[in-house]
């Protein structure tokens, strides 16, 4: 989800003894699992699991809670536009201000999959998107459907660079205030 | 909704994400390209199955506490809106203008077409 930078990480990964030293890309990392051929027990893999069921659960439950309290509008799912705008603002300004924090491990790992893979992945969808937008389409709602659609997009990509935004904007003060000068 | 459903429902999306998890990574371990297939396979899989288990919903197939546990949450947890926004704009943001255009309105036309393809798939049964 965020590797273009750690892209060339893998294989020396996967020699790596996995106790004595964690790759940086997590997702490789699980993806290094026991799929198929011989068991490697690499027990931190669940740790990594299970903070992303955790927060996936979380974020489920969270977009399901607001669901229900906001009706559709006309046809055009309200309550998953705002989720996803609203979960795209949020993973922006999270991996930003990770990526500030520095390198992807540690404590900055566990708040990436927790929050992001984990609470952000599971708040927002798309699969319901592309659904109802499907179906307002093939119900003769042309404009509805396609606004919906082209609409949650944009203002997507426009809420993520808003976070990445104030996640920079945060991190510059916080260095300006300690006396940095970068 | 009771309180078991949505309990239900939740943890679904728990699996969900941890489907996410596991697919993109084997994905990623298997593909060289630095474009975002993984998000892109997950979503339209994801629409796909969505688009069919409404429509056998719709269809009385299905009773309806299931489409909210498999569709709402398993595949409400398994697609994702906010990784995908985010790695349009990395693609912007690295001036990948192509590619930027094929992850997010791509993604769409694929998306719904995905889920139109499902529905019909369900219609038939």
């Amino acid at each position: 989800m965020d590797d273009y930078a750690d892209h060339h990480t893998p294989n020396r990964a996967r020699r790596a003894d996995p106790e004595a030293m964690l790759p940086i890309d997590p997702d490789t990392y699980v993806s290094d699992a026991p799929v198929s051929g011989p068991a490697q027990p690499i027990h931190l893999q669940w740790r990594y699991i299970g903070l992303v069921a955790a927060g996936g659960t979380m974020g489920t439950a969270a977009r399901e809670a607001i669901s229900l309290a906001i009706p559709p509008l006309a046809g055009i799912p309200v309550a998953i536009f705002l989720i996803n705008i609203a979960g795209a603002l949020f993973l922006g300004a999270l991996l930003e201000s990770l990526a500030r924090r520095g390198p992807d491990e540690a404590r900055r790992r566990t708040l990436r999959l927790l929050l992001g893979t984990g609470f952000a992945g599971g708040f927002t969808t798309y699969s319901a998107l592309a659904t109802d937008t499907g179906f307002l389409l093939v119900g003769g709602q042309l404009w509805a459907g396609a606004v919906y659609a082209v609409v949650t997009v944009v203002v997507g990509a426009v809420a993520t660079l808003t976070g990445i935004g104030l996640a920079a904007g945060h991190h510059r003060r916080q260095l300006a205030a300690a006396g940095g000068d970068r | 909704m009771t309180p078991l459903l949505f309990l239900a429902l939740s943890a679904a999306g728990g699996i969900g994400s941890v489907l996410r998890l596991i697919v993109d990574g084997t994905i990623k371990a298997h593909t060289r390209t630095t474009f975002p297939i993984g998000t892109m396979i997950i979503n339209v899989t994801g629409a796909l199955l969505l688009g069919f288990v409404t429509e056998i919903a719709l269809r009385d197939i299905l009773p309806d506490a299931w489409r909210l546990i498999i569709g709402t949450g398993l595949l409400g947890g398994y697609t994702t809106f906010s990784t995908a926004s985010f790695e349009s704009v990395r693609l912007i943001q690295q001036r990948r203008y192509l590619s930027a255009l094929a992850n997010s309105l791509g993604m769409l036309g694929l998306t719904i077409a995905a889920a139109l393809t499902g529905a019909a798939l369900g219609s038939l049964l």
